[in-house]
């Protein structure tokens, strides 16, 4: 097993780490979140466009790098620490893996190339707090009807693409890629986190052609939950990268603020604290990149890993964000520093595909009463 | 045949070996003399260290110039975790191959290594470790024993006392962080001694620990002597020697101490199996978090052997220390809440009496090699370039 990164790797992350460097910075984020709905289209653009963020896990047979976990992985981390507005996760890491694995040959090589290209943003229509399938899908003479509603999609108002899994009336479940002014009803929903934009979804009898069908013959839950996998890793590279950028702001404040006639990294009591803190974020991003190779290879534990990822990197998300407002002290209580945008994202993110309990509920039930232990 | 292979090859050649030779009369030596249990049966395991060595496992990362096998850094996790899933026991020889052999190999003269080396290898002397004393713990730079120089012998004459000294009772020699230098302080002016513990001037007494078992010891040097050719570098190097040592103590023998903790977390869960603590959603979510640390804490241990050198590895480097001390003290206070006042009560079941142990040992964790106070000053000064903690006078 190699964990440390290749020369590309790393180059991948510095280059990425430099544009979110200079174009998403503080101000610019507080812009996004404040005046446009936690999207910032400019950063999109260059994301997508010019430096081709959407075609990481796209295979080379659809015009993409064909990177796998690992790069992934590192490229939401670098979303995570900016507090990026833009649809990384959703386009890429829940969107783009779920074509990849259930589309057919036709859809992939009508809209991976696309997709490769950053001409669309998903959003996928799963209830973000617990992704089961939540639309009935009916064939009709010319194509499908699509019924049901989703409260909560991430991403939703930015999205030109919306991917729809969708369950038949025979148990099957189906896969549909709809744009959302084909007679989608889209509700506003606001959520303390700024920097990442929900919507409300409501299907009623709406229909779309035969090739909005992105799957073959249907798949099973068990295939969709394999989609995801990608997905749940990709949020927890971003919160654990949003926990790194809140820690780095962190050490930055303190390390200017006086008090006593010293600053106030130099207090032991402040050190411990600060150190504690890089002991949790190596620990997370260790079973980060330990379950991005597993991922890649489809080892046996992979599902388990993932459950024990997303409980780590919740907590080091929320550990690093209260001790951020703590640390501040008076200012880190206000509005005009930035501790409260971390603050925001680790409780969103805390319940977003399962919470931690769901988790190690999960995960118990393998080691006690399975075989992993 | 390819590397993860021949990898695989070696791993079953390791799996027969302890298969074939953990047997027999060492059968009772299977999981015992581990931490917490670090004196037990002690003239069964130098027989043991014996039989290794008649197998070639002893010292097997040490080049083949010496006479072993020069295993890459892969193959020498591989026969740890081997060795640990055989239940192999603590190893007595532990100091000698891990610490005083690469210590040699790096600093020694072509005498000491023939002197010593061989000695290791075939499992015939045994070493402790002379570093801590009663004012200097964390505070290492402090040590007061001194090494006077004889003119007439030539040798160093050592008095001071060495404490928290793992086996000393049941060791051959002992290296010693002395002060030869009258009046130094801190990290100057100290030497790097081999000493042989069998002599006068030098004796031995247990500290009993908190489980009741004394693997620690104090050792009181009143006019012990060390010969002239017995000084490792030269005076006045001991603190450089003393701390390259403490490099080689960390890496290799991470996995195969995760296999044990592996082992402890599975005796855990088929107790609470057992006795229907494992109905109970509250010591479920526990024993999932430990999973989940003991997980992540393999990819922390492969990621810190694959040897990454950014910034950034370096600095999750640093945390290692904390985060598995941790983990197992956290585990230690789960195993006796999942057996409840039953593992309170003092009785002969093997499971019970090993986490009972544990329990008390994991204690010392957080505090032998580096405190986790001592560790977090380390990653903040180090690792985040915070500022260092203000001295006081001498």
């Amino acid at each position: 097993m190699d964990l440390n990164f290749s020369e590309d790797q790393r180059s991948l992350r510095d280059e990425v780490r430099r544009l979110l460097n200079d174009q998403a910075s503080s101000a610019a984020m507080r812009e996004a979140a404040e005046k446009n709905g936690g999207f910032d289209a400019s950063l999109w653009d260059m994301a997508a466009a010019e430096l081709g963020f959407c075609a990481t896990n796209v295979p080379e047979a659809f015009d993409g790098l064909g990177l796998g976990a690992m790069e992934l992985a590192l490229l939401l981390e670098e979303c995570g620490r900016r507090l990026a507005c833009i649809p990384a996760w959703s386009t890429i890491a829940v969107g783009t893996p779920l074509i990849v694995s259930l589309g057919s040959e036709g859809a992939k090589s009508r809209l991976l190339p696309e997709i490769a290209a950053g001409s669309y943003r998903i959003a996928v229509a799963l209830p973000i707090d617990n992704p089961q399938v939540a639309v009935r899908a009916q064939q009709s003479a010319d194509g499908y009807v699509l019924d049901g509603a989703v409260s909560l999609v991430a991403d939703l108002p930015s999205a030109t693409l919306v991917l729809v899994p969708a369950r038949f009336e025979d148990g099957k479940l189906g896969l549909f890629a709809v744009a959302p002014d084909d007679g989608l009803k889209i509700g506003s929903v606001q959520t303390i986190d700024l920097t990442r934009p929900f919507g409300a979804l409501k299907f009623e009898g709406v229909r779309v052609g035969a090739d909005a069908r992105l799957d073959d013959a249907g798949f099973s839950e068990e295939a969709l939950a394999q989609a995801l996998l990608p997905g749940r890793l990709g949020l927890a590279a971003e919160q654990i990268g949003a926990a790194q950028g809140c820690l780095d702001l962190t050490l930055e404040y303190i390390s200017g603020r006086v008090q006593f006639g010293r600053t106030i990294a130099s207090f032991q009591a402040i050190k411990h604290r600060c150190a504690a803190m890089v002991v949790d974020l190596a620990e997370a991003r260790s079973l980060l990149y330990g379950a991005a190779a597993n991922l890649n290879i489809g080892a046996s534990e992979i599902e388990m890993e993932i459950d024990a990822l997303g409980v780590l990197a919740a907590d080091v998300l929320w550990k690093v964000a209260e001790e951020s407002i703590q640390l501040h002290g008076g200012v880190g209580n206000t509005w005009e520093y930035d501790p409260h945008f971390y603050f925001r994202k680790a409780q969103a993110t805390a319940f977003m595909m399962g919470s931690s309990d769901e988790r190690l509920a999960r995960i118990a039930a393998q080691v006690i009463d399975g075989a992993a232990a | 045949m390819s590397a993860v292979q021949s990898l695989e090859e070696f791993r079953r050649q390791v799996a027969a070996w302890m298969a074939e030779h953990l047997t027999g009369r060492f059968a009772e030596l299977k999981h015992r003399g581990h931490a917490g249990d670090g004196d037990a049966l002690p003239d069964l395991r130098r027989e043991w260290e014996q039989e290794l060595a008649a197998g070639r496992w002893t010292c097997p990362g040490w080049p083949q110039e010496y006479g072993c096998r020069g295993l890459s850094v892969a193959e020498q996790v591989v026969f740890q975790e081997e060795y640990a899933r055989a239940g192999g026991p603590g190893r007595l020889g532990h100091i000698g191959e891990g610490l005083v052999g690469p210590t040699l190999i790096a600093f020694g003269t072509e005498e000491q290594k023939k002197r010593f080396l061989p000695g290791i290898r075939e499992g015939r002397e045994f070493w402790a470790q002379g570093y801590s004393e009663p004012d200097a713990g964390s505070d290492l730079g402090n040590i007061k024993t001194r090494a006077r120089l004889d003119p007439e012998t030539g040798d160093w004459i050592v008095t001071g006392q060495k404490v928290w000294t793992s086996l000393a009772h049941l060791s051959d020699w002992i290296f010693v962080l002395a002060r030869c230098e009258e009046g130094s302080v801190g990290p100057k002016g100290l030497i790097f001694l081999l000493m042989p513990l069998k002599q006068p001037g030098i004796e031995i007494h247990p500290i009993r620990q908190i489980g009741g078992g004394a693997e620690f010891n104090s050792v009181f040097f009143d006019g012990a002597r060390a010969s002239a050719d017995c000084v490792v570098g030269q005076p006045g190097d001991g603190w450089k020697i003393a701390m390259t040592l403490l490099s080689f103590e960390r890496g290799i023998s991470t996995l195969g101490q995760q296999l044990g903790f592996t082992q402890e977390l599975a005796t855990i869960v088929e107790i609470a199996r057992e006795n229907g603590a494992a109905q109970n959603p509250a010591i479920r979510a526990r024993l999932a978090r430990a999973w989940a640390g003991l997980r992540a804490m393999r990819y922390m241990a492969i990621r810190s052997l694959e040897g990454g050198t950014s910034a950034e590895e370096e600095l999750e480097r640093l945390g290692y220390k904390y985060h598995w001390s941790n983990w197992h003290r956290d585990l230690g206070k789960l195993g006796m809440d999942v057996m409840g006042f039953d593992g309170v009560i003092i009785n002969d079941d093997h499971r019970r009496e090993q986490l009972r142990q544990m329990f008390f040992f994991t204690r010392s964790d957080t505090v032998y090699g580096g405190t986790n106070e001592i560790q977090l000053n380390i990653i903040a000064e180090r690792g985040l370039g915070m500022p260092k903690e203000p001295r006081g006078k001498a």
